[in-house]
């Protein structure tokens, strides 16, 4: 009973995993539109630069400890939604692409050099950057007929991304995790310079 | 004799079979033609409609985190004002709603919810109230025959119900810490969808 049981869950995650592997139809809206949830769920997971930078946020929430641990994932969604506002309202933003690419450089160092703020510290700096990453996808978000979903999928996606790096960053109870995590961090802030020469060259 | 009268009979039992068959109506097995009935579609209504499931499913986690009086509540303001609002909103004409205040119920919700309010019963049960009457509203308007509207906002108000007391109850017996915060956590996603519906909402004006 018991081997037929375990036969029945890889079978099931095989057919779920292939069932999340289907390709949109495409068969009425146009191509670029905002269709749903995958597409905002792809949204943030598509540019290395924001995937650093959120991250990051988790790595830094992790080596804090609480209660920065979901202070920090809870501030970021939310005031990024409200740069995404911003954008999709057509509210200017200069600097966005330096706004992500120091995000990243900052996030980064801050985990590699372990640098212990106050919550509020961390807090004011994790959401001043959230607001560019925001900006920067609603500007690119495209005219759709289902924004709620693509919205849903787009924070999700978000959160997501934040969850992975707080898992990565429980390998903090470790010495040798500990190390991992600065490395990781200096990975991020290097991965931040290179966006940086980028948006200036 | 008997064999010779049971072939006479044989063409008038085709016959009568023959008849019978023509005379069969449509199946409509498929249920775009048929519908499930009117409560089904109301349920089903609920169900795949997120901007009504995401403010409710916000609330029941709020008033889980509250208590089980919260929940009660909630559990029972809820579905009976989606009704009531849905009656009223099945006298007027059809319309899309109002793209700004539906973003405004993801914000407050979301909001409430990831700051963990510690609010009193009877602002709960306004909320729910509010919350109920507004998207009963929503749903009841251009809904058709009140015999109709009625069975369907039966229907959706069930499936509100089913909603809030799984959700309420899940959060309610949460004693963990990391779990409370985790549904505080899902708050702050609902008011971030809050915020970027209406970022969509002055974009499409």
């Amino acid at each position: 009973m018991r081997t037929r049981r375990r036969a029945v869950a890889p079978r099931m995650a095989a057919l779920v995993s292939i069932l999340l592997w289907t390709q949109v139809a495409l068969a009425h809206p146009q191509q670029g539109e905002a269709k749903g949830f995958i597409t905002g769920f792809r949204h943030p997971i598509s540019g290395l630069d924001h995937v650093l930078a959120m991250v990051a946020v988790g790595l830094w929430g992790a080596q804090l400890g609480s209660p920065a641990i979901w202070v920090l994932p809870v501030a970021f969604p939310m005031v990024m939604a409200f740069g995404g506002m911003l954008g999709l309202m057509g509210v200017p933003l200069p600097g966005v692409e330096y706004g992500i690419a120091l995000s990243a450089i900052l996030l980064g160092t801050a985990v590699m050099f372990k640098v212990r703020p106050p919550l509020i510290w961390a807090a004011i700096l994790v959401g001043f950057f959230a607001v560019f990453h925001g900006h920067a996808h609603g500007t690119e978000l495209p005219p759709g007929q289902s924004g709620l979903l693509y919205s849903i999928g787009f924070v999700m996606a978000t959160g997501c991304l934040h969850a992975l790096g707080i898992s990565i960053g429980t390998v903090h109870r470790w010495d040798w995790g500990q190390k991992l995590l600065r490395v990781a961090g200096a990975c991020v802030a290097v991965g931040g310079f290179f966006f940086m020469w980028k948006a200036i060259v | 004799m008997t064999e010779t009268a049971t072939r006479s009979r044989l063409p008038l039992a085709f016959f009568v079979f023959f008849v019978v068959a023509m005379e069969a109506t449509p199946a409509e097995a498929h249920l775009n033609s048929t519908g499930m009935g009117p409560i089904y579609d109301g349920m089903m209504h609920f169900l795949m409609s997120p901007e009504d499931i995401v403010p409710v499913f916000a609330l029941a986690l709020l008033a889980g985190l509250r208590g089980a009086s919260h929940g009660r509540r909630a559990l029972f303001v809820l579905p009976a004002a989606w009704f009531v609002g849905g009656l009223l909103g099945s006298t007027t004409a059809a319309s899309n709603g109002n793209a700004v205040l539906s973003a405004a119920s993801f914000l407050l919700f979301g909001g409430l919810l990831a700051a963990d309010a510690k609010l009193p019963l009877p602002i709960t049960t306004v909320l729910a109230a509010l919350l109920g009457l507004y998207h009963g509203f929503l749903n009841g308007m251009g809904m058709g025959p009140l015999s109709f509207a009625t069975l369907a906002l039966l229907g959706l108000a069930s499936a509100v119900f089913v909603l809030v007391a799984l959700s309420a109850a899940l959060v309610v017996q949460l004693r963990a810490h990391w779990a409370r915060t985790a549904v505080r956590v899902a708050g702050s996603w609902v008011a971030a969808c809050g915020l970027l519906m209406l970022g969509w909402a002055f974009r499409n004006r």
